[in-house]
């Protein structure tokens, strides 16, 4: 086995080399090309970042569209999901307590309405997205607090799902409130 | 709806598309025969020479599995003394600490070993170094040493009679420069342009639209996360593995990943038939894979697609299984992936399977119970080769003949290392599991990091199933989780390392010793009385060992855990 070991400790040292120093490079030096050059892609308002595109941010206010429910607190450098099994009764009890909290917050809503999502934690905790219908759902609240007409928060809506070939259609909550933010 | 049932069955057909040529081009490589990266011939003889590798020197399974085992022992001590002093070593923006000792042990390993299994979190106990010089060296290495061991199996019973096995550092070099760092730097360039970061910049500060101070991570990710999917690794840079939003961008890289875990250990089982001139053979054990796939992955898919029913009591709009999933992945694309990634040892996760239906759960363990439909980098193969020789034990028990496979006798020392190979996995995982309920049970207030009451992050069954999952996976060299258990402490460091290192060893040098073995053998031609092994029959006798096998080791488990919930909850 002896004789195995130097050229062992030779090759590893090439393989380092190789795999964890110049395929890291090569592919940094690539992605400079993409879009966010690599760094991950943002988003600003009037010259100022105010996220990462695909990395979810908490959406407290009740003025805004407001993401899913995250078991780290949005937090994007601890990302995690709840764990929490489909049996476990305290978990269940979470999700009771998001739904009567959700109720309360938009008035006019019926538990019926509500998509299961908008009351499970991501799997991530950052997740960026909800379905259109999780945004429909939130329409009546924030066309209250803004005084803007339903009708114009529901066509902002359909001009920001993504409506992909493959996957499920999607709406980005960050830039659905970039865009809430700028109707006058 | 429709159009996600449509992108997982798209997602399969692409997997096949890719796997059957590439299956050809693997034994057009092994076998020295003309390829399109024949321009690396200079560059690896460069590599033999300056490592003083002579390639043409043929090795018998003993030298196959010595020169193994003496890499793979550099490895770990390397990676065990990097991972505890990386806080002093260059490369760590983000200014995270140096592992403790059980840790360490525990993440050398389970890299080492292509399991991924990971008690750490990527943002906050990794440097940028570690993540590179040990995460992604030894996603490449141990891969490579996968096909390695596999391709011993393959000239086995590509020649006649022989002892002369090829070279072990030709075969890795070769896995590492003409498959995985091609297929990784397309893969990565491809993640890097659908948004996964791929600078070295550290952790960003921002102001969120709603004036929130957040601290976003990043890093060299992309190029880790191709060869963690290429190389059935599946350790994620961040905490939330593939679920994670910079990780895994959109619904197109979801399917590049899933893709890309799934091609090698599929494209090695065509590549088997083409190597030793037997097709068919290749077709028939790629079928009983697939078969052995749907088995699980029908059963999850329909649980998580019937929703959640304690959520259906709440009358929400809908009871969809969305807990610990994501809305761009969506329900049918997460089901394909937790049984995929549970089937093949790659363990990375895209939605997390400790919230998936109990029934989901079940077949997730059952596919690393199992451990063999395409099954991991190399191992896959091998862990499939042991279930063939007792089938082929049995079958010529049943007809009174001699058991032979491929024109060689299989006599009483083969069948006895198969016995114990295949009798090992069960033990590790129950004997694991039992002792760790035993601790969870009568000694709640040991002074670990994490006290053993206070391991589990779910109640009742299925707290006994994160216990079981995390042993299956580690046996298994699986990696992934039901991430709930509180696995960063004295314990469960120690104990699945241990696990993971009989889980990954034995199972290499059990099988290309039964294949060194046969293939001293004289060589026995065809004849009327002969067992045809690749034979629709022959496949199915395969596939019904194997299930009796794991229902006849795990069933009773898996009736304390996910199937006990099962009745709770329906």
């Amino acid at each position: 086995m002896l004789k195995y070991i130097i050229p062992s400790v030779k090759l590893t040292l090439v393989m380092i080399v190789l795999c964890a120093v110049a395929y890291p490079l090569l592919v940094s030096g690539i992605a400079r090309f993409a879009p966010g050059q690599g760094k991950g892609e943002t988003l600003s308002v009037n010259g100022k970042v105010v996220g990462y595109a695909n990395v979810g941010q908490s959406f407290t206010r009740d003025d805004y569209f407001q993401g899913r429910p995250s078991a780290v607190g949005y937090n994007a450098a601890g990302s995690a999901g709840s764990n929490k099994g489909p049996s476990n009764a305290d978990y269940l009890k979470t999700v009771q307590e998001r739904i009567d909290t959700f109720l309360v917050h938009n008035p006019g809503v019926t538990r019926e309405q509500i998509p299961a999502e908008m009351v499970t934690a991501s799997g991530s905790g950052l997740d960026p997205d909800i379905s259109p219908a999780s945004a429909a759902v939130q329409v009546q609240r924030i066309s209250n607090l803004r005084k803007i007409d339903a009708q114009i928060l529901q066509q902002l809506i359909t001009e920001h799902t993504e409506k992909p070939l493959l996957g499920p259609q999607k709406i980005n909550v960050l830039k659905l409130n970039i865009a809430l933010d700028q109707i006058k | 709806m429709n159009t996600e049932i449509t992108g997982v069955l798209v997602t399969f057909f692409i997997t096949l598309l890719i796997a059957f040529p590439l299956g050809k081009y693997i034994a057009r490589v092994f076998r020295g025969e003309k390829t399109i990266t024949d321009f690396m011939s200079p560059f690896e003889r460069f590599i033999y020479k300056i490592c003083g590798i002579d390639p043409t020197r043929e090795m018998t399974w003993k030298q196959h599995m010595a020169a193994l085992l003496s890499i793979n022992l550099v490895w770990v001590v390397y990676a065990f003394f990097v991972l505890i002093f990386q806080d002093k070593l260059p490369l760590n923006p983000d200014g995270n600490p140096g592992m403790t000792p059980d840790l360490s042990f525990n993440t050398a390993i389970s890299f080492l070993v292509n399991c991924n299994l990971q008690h750490y979190s990527g943002e906050s106990d990794l440097t940028y170094l570690t993540q590179l010089i040990v995460v992604t060296f030894l996603q490449f290495v141990s891969a490579a040493t996968g096909v390695a061991a596999v391709a011993v199996l393959f000239r086995a019973f590509a020649e006649k009679t022989t002892t002369k096995l090829g070279n072990f550092f030709v075969f890795f070099t070769q896995t590492i420069t003409r498959i995985l760092l091609p297929l990784s730097i397309i893969m990565a360039v491809i993640l890097a342009f659908n948004g996964t970061p791929a600078s070295f910049d550290g952790k960003d500060s921002i102001v969120t639209l709603q004036g929130d101070s957040v601290q976003v991570s990043r890093g060299p990710a992309a190029g880790m996360i191709a060869i963690k999917h290429l190389g059935t690794n599946g350790g994620g840079w961040f905490g939330a593995n593939s679920a994670h939003p910079l990780e895994n961008p959109n619904y197109v890289t979801n399917m590049v990943e899933i893709v890309a875990q799934v091609i090698l250990p599929m494209a090695l089982v065509f590549a088997f038939g083409f190597f030793i001139m037997r097709r068919r053979l290749g077709y028939v054990i790629f079928g009983v894979m697939t078969l052995g796939m749907l088995t699980f992955m029908i059963p999850n898919f329909f649980s998580e697609m019937g929703g959640s029913p304690a959520l259906a009591k709440m009358h929400l709009a809908n009871a969809t299984a969305m807990e610990g999933k994501e809305v761009r992945l969506g329900v049918p694309a997460s089901a394909y992936w937790q049984v995929m990634t549970t089937v093949i040892s790659t363990g990375s996760v895209n939605s997390m399977h400790d919230s998936s239906m109990p029934m989901s759960g079940a077949m997730q363990m059952l596919g690393m119970m199992t451990n063999c439909f395409y099954g991991g980098k190399g191992v896959g193969l091998l862990n499939y080769f042991i279930f063939l020789i007792i089938a082929v034990f049995i079958s010529g028990l049943m007809v009174g003949r001699t058991p032979e496979f491929l024109g060689r006798k299989v006599e009483a020392r083969e069948i006895k290392i198969a016995a114990i190979i295949a009798l090992l996995h069960p033990f590790l995982v129950l004997a694991g599991t039992a002792l760790s309920a035993y601790f969870a049970a009568h000694h709640a207030d040991i002074n670990w990091a994490v006290k053993p009451g206070a391991w589990l992050n779910n109640p009742g069954s299925h707290g006994f199933s994160e216990m079981l999952y995390e042993y299956t996976s580690s046996s298994a060299n699986n990696g992934s989780g039901f991430e709930g258990l509180g696995d960063n402490n004295l314990f469960w460091n120690i104990t699945t390392g241990i696990v993971m290192i009989l889980g990954r060893f034995i199972p290499i040098i059990g099988p290309v010793a039964i294949a060194g073995l046969l293939a001293k053998k004289k060589y026995i031609p065809q004849s009327a009385g002969t067992l045809q092994t690749d034979t629709a029959t022959f496949g199915i006798m395969t596939y019904a060992v194997i299930m009796i096998l794991a229902a006849l080791a795990f069933f009773p488990a898996l009736t304390l855990g996910p199937i006990a919930e099962f009745f709770n909850l329906y």
